[in-house]
């Protein structure tokens, strides 16, 4: 199954970041209460090595597995969209200390609560496409 | 063995991640994890009521492989690899927590405050995790993207839009914590 690649990428991701505090809702209070290095830590060595990464990949030091050049697609450009998205992400970011990813590693620890915040997010997608035609990009 | 059941520190967990990131590049694909709530919608027959939906999810497979293993990721590190529970926070941010009436904060590994079954069943716990949820995945599709796609790969990218998203998620994060979460609380 060829697949099953990804299932392991994603077991490592969630194991990860359970163990580094990352989904825990503290450590995002923390976080935006400037009270610990800890997430800083972890966004910034990512982001500092993810820099050099991307360098290898531009550079065609690093190809995929099957010998093709990596390319990156570019984020959408626009204020609007990126700063008011933004804005709104980090309010429910804050609230529910949970993004995407660390929903999902919560709901393997069997944390009830956590699928109604899958749920409302998966909404709040859908929510968003029904009205993009009226909000500012 | 004593190093993997201990609270990894930042310097183990930063470059994990972009290794995570390496991986999925290398296996020909990205690194973004808010995109399969889209693909949630266009499994859940959304398409019938908003155009956007309308493509075919199954090329969105390997994602919903990778969230799959985040689950089960979740599992094996409660499950086998944290004997203790507690989270080590700043004593200033117990202290603070306190003050808005969370007890023993960092106790445990989420608070009961937002996460028990007592509070989703209460009114007002389950209104915070709707209203939490919708926040999160409305202004990931805005943005087109969230702490993966923009702070993680959109930085290492060094791309401006992702930059103006993360000080977005920024202003927001700490309008909510400093400003909002003491009201609601």
């Amino acid at each position: 199954m060829k697949n099953i690649k990804f299932l392991i990428a994603g077991i490592l991701f969630g194991i990860v970041l359970s163990k580094a505090e990352v989904i825990s809702w503290y450590r995002i209070y923390e976080m935006f209460k400037f009270q610990s290095f800890h997430m800083y830590g972890i966004i910034g060595s990512a982001v500092v090595l993810g820099i050099i990464l991307v360098y290898f990949f531009k550079k065609g030091y690093i190809k995929t597995y099957l010998g093709t050049p990596i390319s990156i697609e570019p984020k959408k450009k626009g204020f609007a969209r990126n700063m008011f998205g933004g804005i709104i992400f980090g309010l429910g970011w804050a609230l529910v200390g949970s993004c995407p990813g660390p929903m999902f590693i919560l709901l393997g620890r069997g944390i009830a609560a956590i699928v109604v915040v899958i749920i409302a997010a998966i909404f709040g997608a859908f929510l968003y496409h029904a009205m993009k035609g009226k909000l500012p990009h | 063995m004593d190093f993997i059941l201990q609270p990894w520190p930042w310097y183990v967990a930063g470059p994990l991640i972009t290794f995570v990131m390496f991986l999925l590049f290398y296996f020909g694909k990205k690194f973004g994890v808010s995109s399969n709530l889209e693909t949630f919608c266009a499994i859940g027959g959304a398409g019938k009521l908003v155009d956007f939906f309308k493509f075919d999810w199954r090329k969105n497979t390997w994602n919903l492989m990778f969230i799959l293993g985040s689950v089960i990721g979740g599992f094996i590190a409660y499950q086998y690899l944290t004997p203790d529970e507690a989270v080590a926070i700043n004593q200033q941010t117990i202290q603070d927590l306190s003050d808005i009436g969370f007890q023993n904060a960092g106790a445990q590994y989420l608070p009961d405050e937002i996460f028990s079954n007592d509070t989703m069943f209460s009114a007002k716990g389950l209104l915070i995790l709707i209203l939490g949820g919708i926040l999160v995945g409305f202004g990931s599709r805005y943005a087109g993207g969230c702490t993966s796609g923009h702070a993680i790969v959109g930085l290492s990218n060094l791309e401006i839009p992702s930059l103006v998203s993360v000080i977005g998620f920024f202003i927001g994060g700490l309008l909510m914590t400093w400003v909002l979460i003491p009201l609601i609380f």
